[in-house]
């Protein structure tokens, strides 16, 4: 085990050997977190799939040139360019067995990526077969090799995430159309086709730039798991990819920093691992869009829910049997409000219990009964209002109400404004038999057994 | 001499400037996959008139829309909006396109997509200015959407989601709007809204061209009327051409149901 010192030597960047290494990766996270967001909102993630798989038989092709110019093939600047235009050629193929046949996305995507990733292996044989050439080193685009990259590979990832964070701050706003709403950007004027082109030659760049830390089979998690993650704690567009970038950024820097210490542990995947720990956490915690925010949000609506069906029961069966002024003997017995409603002994007694514990109601012995409080009765008797003022308003307006009502809302008055609630309590007059503290109900209310 | 003047200042209200009329369309074709979806469109709107684009399902309305805006290629034919082409006076029209068309749980508010109808004027790199953003504002209070600006996209209704999108084409301040279905699957509330919108529009001057679906509405809201099956059956002021007659033609045996809506439309006036 690497001692601790060893550990924050690496992670603080101390270290010298692999300084380079994960500062290399950071950057590149920070460039795929910010072209992952465009790219998931786009929905265009396999196609990035794609770009990366066709990005193998150029690295190939790129090889056997150099060494047929007379260099020793392992010239970076020319294996790039090479997959980078075998990158674009086999996202070509796709649109153009979209555009031109009725072959649908999911299938010409499928059929390119795994041709394009064949033919790349195959020139890879071929290489190896080379009396000259040793393909050593070029598997590494497959799976990356985050340990030996170089100051080449460094400035090639720097130049790229300059370029990247430019496009994306400038063309913020262009950017963002397309990916909302590409026919309203095409109908403006704007050269959608252009500015489809400029973004899909941004993640090639990022893409191709990747490959050697991460690998093609890999980069496309690196791509889209930090945007999707980031998805999860905004509705902002800005701030998403803000978030992406770092949580790709955070993802790499952890990441290769691990593989340090761990030499059989190969970084790209243990980037791509920390990414996707990222977005699991993301998933169940995030703020904005979270499982465990809903789970919560839901169980205190059932909780809302049941405690307003308390009360509302409680003070329809006490305004049903007695005459107003009586309305402070209070108790009311169990079985009568079990069968108000549809609850189960269960639920019922879980909502006494809650009401109980917030002081609305008391069940003074083990008796079957229990008695609304002094702010129980309060609480009930504005609850029945405001339900019986939105059934009122749903049956007078029953064109726009839908859209309105909102059962939810403390005082119905916030909503409707003060003149409609008066309107809609006259109205409500009209079904009023006995003087009593709030509005009759429009209809006829059914009283448990 | 004298009933010569006459007749050419007859020719003259009967074929206006050219660069009055709003919408002019000559000879259109648009082919899918070498099949044709509308033939031979010719079609003038006067200024000032709101228009609805009514046919059967298929019938190219979304289509002729499209082929306005110069967002699909056209076989055959011109098209000039206020005398010239698209291009060159876009500045001078607005868009709504269909609600589904995009995803609405991108992660947008409604202030930022109604502030996207300001785009066009804008230049490249350039951010949205604060007195768009007070522009919008007013587009969506206009729309009564005001409460709802910070809202994100996806926790509006069908309803607002449309209202939105006639906020964004509102601050275009454009001449000549095109809509496509803005009053698909929209509560009471929202159409009666949106009809007052296009009243108010109408009284500012402005041309409005709506895809409509709902026949029994047609002759309230709209007093010029194009039925289109692929080809223009009749276009017109829509007292003249909403007849039970042009409907049949237009829709064919899918009438049977139409008929009676007509039927009542034609006893309504």
């Amino acid at each position: 085990m690497p001692e601790l010192a060893d550990i924050w030597n690496v992670l603080l960047l101390r270290d010298y050997n692999t300084r380079l290494v994960v500062i290399s990766t950071i950057l590149l996270g920070c460039a795929c977190g910010l072209m992952g967001g465009f790219l998931l909102l786009r929905k265009r993630s396999l196609m990035g799939d794609t770009l990366s798989h066709a990005t193998l038989p150029g690295v190939g092709l790129a090889f056997m040139l150099a060494l047929a110019l007379g260099g020793d093939g392992k010239s970076l600047p020319l294996l790039l360019s090479g997959a980078a235009i075998t990158g674009l050629i086999g996202c070509a193929a796709v649109l153009f067995i979209r555009e031109q046949t009725r072959i649908k996305d999911d299938a010409a995507m499928g059929i390119v990526l795994s041709v394009f990733f064949g033919a790349g292996v195959s020139i890879l044989g071929v290489i190896q077969t080379m009396p000259e050439g040793s393909a050593a080193g070029l598997e590494s685009f497959i799976y990356g090799k985050t340990a030996s990259m170089v100051m080449s590979d460094f400035q090639v990832l720097v130049l790229v995430t300059v370029c990247v964070i430019t496009c994306s701050l400038l063309l913020f706003k262009e950017f963002r159309l397309l990916c909302f709403d590409e026919t309203f950007a095409a109908a403006l004027g704007w050269p959608v086709k252009f500015l489809d082109i400029l973004l899909l030659a941004l993640i090639t760049a990022v893409t191709v730039a990747g490959l050697q830390a991460v690998g093609l089979i890999l980069i496309i998690a690196f791509l889209i798991t930090p945007a999707a993650a980031a998805r999860f704690w905004t509705n902002q567009l800005a701030r998403m990819l803000l978030l992406s970038a770092l949580i790709g950024a955070a993802s790499a820097w952890l990441g290769a920093s691990l593989s340090a210490f761990f030499p059989r542990l190969p970084a790209g995947a243990v980037i791509v691992l920390v990414a996707a720990f990222c977005f699991i956490v993301s998933m169940l915690i995030g703020t904005e869009r979270g499982l465990l925010l809903r789970c919560l949000r839901q169980s205190h609506f059932k909780k809302r829910m049941g405690r307003q069906h308390l009360l509302r029961a409680l003070y329809e069966i006490l305004e049903g049997g007695r005459v107003s002024e009586e309305l402070n003997i209070r108790t009311v017995p169990f079985r009568q409000i079990r069968g108000r409603r549809t609850w189960s002994d269960r639920q019922l007694r879980d909502c006494i219990r809650r009401a109980c514990n917030e002081g609305l109601v008391e069940a003074p012995s083990k008796v079957d009964s229990i008695l609304l409080t002094e702010a129980g009765l309060a609480e009930a008797a504005q609850v029945t209002r405001n339900h019986r003022l939105w059934e009122m308003y749903l049956i007078e307006y029953a064109d726009v109400a839908t859209s309105r009502v909102d059962r939810d809302a403390d005082m119905v008055e916030h909503v409707l404004g003060e003149k409609m609630v008066t309107r809609l309590e006259r109205k409500l007059e009209a079904y009023r038999t006995a003087g009593s503290l709030v509005p009759q109900s429009p209809h006829p209310i059914h009283l448990g057994d | 001499m004298n009933s010569l003047s006459k007749d050419s200042s007859t020719a003259a209200a009967l074929a206006p400037d050219a660069k009055s009329l709003p919408l002019r369309i000559r000879d259109l074709t648009v082919a899918y996959h070498r099949k044709p979806v509308i033939w031979d469109i010719d079609l003038s709107i006067p200024a000032g008139k709101l228009v609805s684009i009514v046919g059967p399902n298929g019938a190219g309305k979304s289509t002729l829309i499209k082929a306005c805006l110069d967002l699909i290629p056209r076989s055959s034919g011109e098209i000039s909006i206020y005398g010239r082409s698209y291009e060159k006076e876009r500045k001078r029209v607005g868009y709504v396109p269909q609600r589904e068309s995009v995803d609405w749980d991108f992660p947008v508010s409604a202030l930022d997509v109604v502030a996207m109808g300001t785009y066009g004027k804008l230049g490249w790199f350039r951010r949205v200015s604060k007195d768009s953003k007070a522009l919008s504002m007013r587009a969506l209070e206009r729309v009564g959407l005001a409460d709802y600006a910070h809202r994100q996209i996806s926790q509006l209704s069908g309803g607002q989601q449309q209202r939105t999108f006639l906020a964004r084409a509102l601050v275009q301040d454009a001449d000549i709007y095109f809509m496509d279905e803005p009053f698909a699957a929209v509560d009471a509330a929202t159409e009666r809204a949106i009809v007052e919108l296009l009243k108010e529009l109408q009284q500012r001057g402005k041309t409005v061209l709506v895809v409509h679906h709902d026949l029994a509405t047609v002759p309230q809201y709209f007093d010029w009327t194009v039925l289109l099956n692929m080809r223009v059956v009749a276009a017109g002021p829509t007292e003249e051409v909403f007849t039970q007659e042009n409907l049949r033609r237009s829709y064919g045996g899918k009438l049977t149901l139409l008929t009676q809506a007509a039927n009542e439309v034609v006893q309504s006036r």
